[in-house]
């Protein structure tokens, strides 16, 4: 009697293995639970993020947006199933992820300028010991142009706005030119023009092939800024392009008897093409 | 009285006696202000104070170990050995309770702090009994003391230090990264668990050859003194991690000479006493974030922008007093500028004698106010910076015009001349005129607004 083979979780995804992840795909997520504390958060989510595309991850609070991008960079123990990142465990590929984490994470008042913050994006590469040079500096002076505040370089972080806070965190992950971008709500109380200014950095990202995966929370500018949506609550309630999942239907699902919650939708609705 | 000339025989090293303790003090400080830096910046003070006092049971134990063994018992580098290994099974206990249960953090930490303590009070006090060995002198680890050490003990807390130093200084990339965004770090590949662990392996190392001198009771305060203070005179790590060096290196150089020279007073109290000098004055009067400094730029904020303010006003005044050909400068009345504003009279007051003071005002009789060349001049600049503003910001951000004003004063009076000019020119490429905008929103009578 032939072995049963069983499918190694950790090996990269085999197009025969698991026929509905096909490989390399920028992020593919089988069957993926995650609990705190005995009380689920995630639900077996079935997700395969295409290449080249903005993506919003769109849900209520506690439907587990922030988990799930902590999930797949390895930061929460996983209860099962897998999450790959072009074909490969995260811990394989962390080099091919940029990830910019809420703002609200850390304490901004440390001891350490704009620049400094942004150098930290380079030091997987300078690895253990060494310090950061002038390379490393202009690296990160360049991060900080292209998202706008390069005269703030030399700026302790605390003196910085949210919106300029924010950017630095986004300069830091593009110092990294990863493939694969995961944003932790960039959009969360920033000034307009912070957000105009994210909108371009997602659009030339974009337009360099970049995949971006952003936890956004303000309904009414999901179809303007991403082409591809996720909607979460738990699971993954439906996932598509946005034309044709950011739908009445599917934010009731997702959103449940939340009414307010869905008046907010309907305005955001508008401006779908059906 | 204290000699003086023995005061600057034990500074400056010469005495024979105190010299190995004074620079084995210094040294630990140099250690304590480095390791104690990213401590505090890791906010784990509170940890260090639970294992400092989960050392005392460590130092009973290793005492009764050593004396049933048939050695002397106070052999310093077994009694820190003890101190070390009950200091971490503080802390492991610790973390088993935070992991394990849903307890806060504090409650683990004040929990094992107590225990910890008391255990150690109740084990020294039955080694006091025990035949064949004098106990006497284990206390002095309970508030410090640095008279009783011989020389292979200055070794030892000497070259404990100075790897301590070099370690958090070999590994401050690392350090940062883990204070500032630990999960970060992690989601970069750093191993953070062992970052952490290193951390507090270098805060056990440094808690315990501070026990001998400082005591376990106030060694805390000579981890946490000195990267507070000097936090105070900067916003850069690496110019923190000096400073806190140099304040811990102080305090521990001035507190062990001030206790040698009185030898009455217990030398942890002295050192920690200095350092908490050192603290106060960082406080009050460092640049960067000192009490004082930030009161005086406080102070001269309001005062520009209480200035702008008044010119401001009088220049409105004044065009409305005025015709189609221009803005004059004529005498108006003190009561129009009063509801200009609703300035309190001492703040008026002090508004106009600033003005006078900048030869901004000339004399026009009781109740009229008239500016002088300079300072029409000066209100009609200030205005039509203000107003070019304005402008900027109802043109170019999505900020709703009736909160431009007040956005408009703070952005004016906090991004001076060169901004200003950098506007000038974006706005006449948009033939916007220039020499003086019409207001897009003036100031508003506050007699009338507060109907």
């Amino acid at each position: 009697m032939a072995p049963v083979k069983l499918a190694d979780p950790l090996a990269p995804s085999d197009p025969h293995a698991h026929p509905e992840h096909p490989p390399g795909l920028p992020l593919a997520i089988h069957d993926l639970t995650v609990a705190y504390h005995r009380k689920p958060v995630l639900w077996d989510i079935e997700l395969n993020i295409p290449e080249g595309k903005l993506v919003a991850i769109v849900g209520p609070n506690g439907a587990g947006k922030s988990t799930l991008l902590k999930a797949c960079l390895d930061l929460v123990p996983k209860t099962s199933g897998w999450a790959h990142i072009y074909g490969m465990p995260y811990r394989k590929h962390r080099s091919m992820v940029g990830y910019v984490p809420q703002r609200e994470s850390v304490d901004w008042d440390f001891p350490v300028n704009a620049l400094d913050v942004v150098a930290m994006g380079t030091y997987r590469r300078l690895g253990w010991f060494r310090r950061v040079g002038k390379k490393q500096r202009d690296t990160a002076m360049e991060a900080l142009d292209q998202v706008g505040i390069a005269h703030l370089a030399d700026r302790q972080i605390s003196q910085l706005s949210g919106g300029q806070q924010q950017r630095v965190f986004l300069a830091r992950a593009l110092v990294q030119d990863a493939d694969l971008y995961l944003m932790d709500e960039p959009f969360a109380a920033v000034d307009a023009a912070t957000e105009q200014a994210i909108v371009e950095l997602l659009k030339t990202l974009n337009s360099r092939g970049k995949t971006c995966l952003v936890v956004h929370h303000d309904l009414a500018t999901v179809s303007k800024y991403f082409d591809w949506v996720v909607l979460l609550n738990m699971r993954v309630v439906a996932a598509g392009p946005t034309e044709e999942v950011f739908t009445r239907d599917n934010l009731q699902k997702t959103y449940g008897g939340r009414l307010d919650l869905l008046e907010d939708a309907a305005e955001a609705l508008k401006n779908v093409r059906i | 009285m204290v000699d003086p000339a023995d005061i600057v025989e034990v500074l400056l090293l010469q005495n024979y006696n105190t010299r190995l303790v004074v620079l084995t003090t210094a040294l630990l400080g140099i250690a304590s202000g480095l390791v104690g830096s990213f401590l505090l910046l890791r906010k784990r003070s509170l940890m260090g104070d639970a294992l400092s006092h989960a050392t005392l049971p460590g130092i009973g134990i290793a005492f009764a170990v050593m004396v049933s063994l048939g050695m002397s018992g106070k052999s310093l580098p077994g009694l820190l050995l003890g101190a070390s290994l009950s200091g971490i099974a503080g802390l492991l206990l610790m973390l088993l309770i935070r992991n394990t249960t849903r307890l806060r953090d504090d409650v683990a930490m004040g929990f094992v702090l107590s225990v910890f303590f008391g255990i150690g009070v109740a084990v020294l006090r039955m080694v006091q009994g025990m035949p064949g060995a004098s106990a006497a002198g284990l206390e002095s680890f309970i508030y410090g003391k640095t008279a009783s050490m011989v020389k292979s003990d200055f070794i030892l807390i000497a070259s404990i230090a100075v790897v301590a130093s070099a370690t958090s200084v070999v590994f401050l990339k690392e350090f940062l990264l883990l204070c500032f965004d630990e999960s970060y770090a992690k989601a970069q590949g750093w191993p953070t668990r062992f970052l952490d662990i290193l951390l507090l392996a270098l805060v056990t190392a440094v808690t315990v050859i501070g026990l001998q001198s400082v005591g376990l009771i106030l060694v805390i305060a000579f981890l946490i003194t000195p990267p507070t203070a000097a936090r105070f005179w900067t916003h850069r790590l690496s110019s923190m991690l000096v400073l806190s060096a140099i304040i811990g290196g102080a305090s521990g150089w001035l507190g062990a000479s001030i206790s040698a020279l009185a030898p009455k007073l217990p030398a942890g109290a002295v050192i920690v006493l200095v350092a908490g000098v050192l603290f106060l004055l960082s406080m009050l009067f460092a640049p960067a974030r000192g009490v004082i400094p930030r009161a005086f730029r406080q102070r001269a904020l309001r005062r520009k922008v209480d200035r702008q303010h008044f010119l401001r006003a009088a220049f409105e005044l004044l065009e409305a007093q005025s015709g189609p050909e221009g803005v004059r400068n004529l005498p108006f009345s003190l009561e129009s500028l009063i509801q200009k504003r609703s300035w309190s009279p001492f703040k008026l007051r002090r508004i106009l004698s600033v003005a006078k003071h900048e030869d901004h005002l000339e004399p026009a009789g009781p109740g009229r106010l008239r500016l002088s060349e300079p300072g029409f001049g000066e209100a009609a600049r200030v205005t039509r910076n203000h107003r070019l503003w304005e402008t900027y910001l109802i043109k170019h951000a999505d900020i709703a015009p009736s909160h431009v004003d007040r956005d408009a004063d703070m952005v004016e009076h906090i991004l001076g001349a060169e901004l200003v000019s950098q506007l000038e020119a974006d706005l006449s490429q948009r033939h916007i005129a220039v020499p003086m905008p019409p207001s897009p929103h003036a100031i508003q009578s506050s007699v009338i607004s507060k109907k």
